[in-house]
């Protein structure tokens, strides 16, 4: 079998609809993973140059926004030669169907990618009904 | 109509053309627009004094999975993002990740010191350093006076 190669797709720039940042420069909508399992929702966020105390996790009425801003990966003496790809910041919003038990989310950021755990509330876990037979 | 003769050697129109358009690339690349690679991953070039510098985003990909070299001139990237498998019991709402195997060339632009080499990586951020070799700095010449 063929070892998979990574397609290059290009980053996936945000474009304002409604007012802009306060920052200049491009916004990026992150490639994510969301999986979810009996106790909770994981995602798993790419978001290259962006350090954990950087990232910013807001969750308000089932609406979930993750941002992630990069420090200045360049310095400032240095000239471009080739450019193949934008530095800039990172968000998304998603809106979720569960019950989030806001107390115990979880973030990681690892090697610019983030894992996010939200754990559903207890009584939203299911819970399995016996059926009896007669 | 004027012949044009074939002139080997010196300038040809094709030539010509050509710097034409590496003088359009360059007066483009230096603005905001980037170029796009087909090749994963894409990389920015820069300069900075004795140093060329590039950079790649590469997030999740751990410093042992990658291979950086020098070989004539050119630097040559390859590695491997791997992506575990998540437990049992889950099921995917999106997947937008990819995991695979990467490769990528690139010329470099001037002599450089293929043994000074170094590389880093920081928050999905490679970067390699590759100092220019010594006879390729800018050397300055004293003018006498007599």
């Amino acid at each position: 079998m063929k070892e998979k190669e990574i397609e290059l797709k290009e980053k996936k720039e945000l474009k304002p609809t409604a007012g802009e940042g306060t920052r200049p420069g491009p916004v990026f909508i992150p490639a994510v993973d969301i999986l979810e399992d009996p106790t909770g929702i994981t995602m798993v966020a790419d978001m290259p140059g962006v350090d954990g105390k950087n990232v910013d996790i807001d969750l308000k009425d089932n609406q979930l926004t993750i941002t992630g801003r990069i420090d200045p990966v360049e310095g400032e003496k240095e000239v471009s030669l080739y450019k193949e790809f934008l530095y800039g910041d990172y968000i998304r919003q998603f809106t979720l169907s569960y019950v989030i038990d806001q107390n115990k989310i979880t973030a990681k950021m690892e090697d610019g990618v983030l894992r996010l755990i939200l754990p559903k509330v207890e009584k939203m876990k299911p819970q399995k009904i016996k059926v009896l037979t007669v | 109509m004027a012949i044009v003769r074939w002139q080997q050697g010196e300038l040809s129109e094709f030539d010509r053309l050509r710097q034409e358009m590496d003088r359009l690339r360059n007066l483009f690349s230096s603005g905001q627009e980037p170029f796009l690679s087909r090749v994963y991953p894409a990389l920015n070039l820069t300069e900075e004094g004795d140093n060329f510098l590039v950079r790649a985003e590469l997030p999740g990909v751990k410093g042992e999975n990658l291979d950086v070299s020098v070989v004539e001139g050119q630097l040559v990237i390859r590695g491997e993002r791997r992506i575990e498998a998540e437990g049992k019991e889950i099921n995917y709402h999106r997947r937008e990740r990819e995991a695979g195997f990467f490769r990528r060339t690139i010329g470099l632009p001037s002599k450089i010191a293929p043994n000074k080499v170094s590389a880093s990586m920081k928050n999905g951020v490679l970067t390699i350093t590759l100092p220019k070799s010594e006879e390729a700095k800018p050397r300055k010449i004293a003018v006498r006076s007599t």
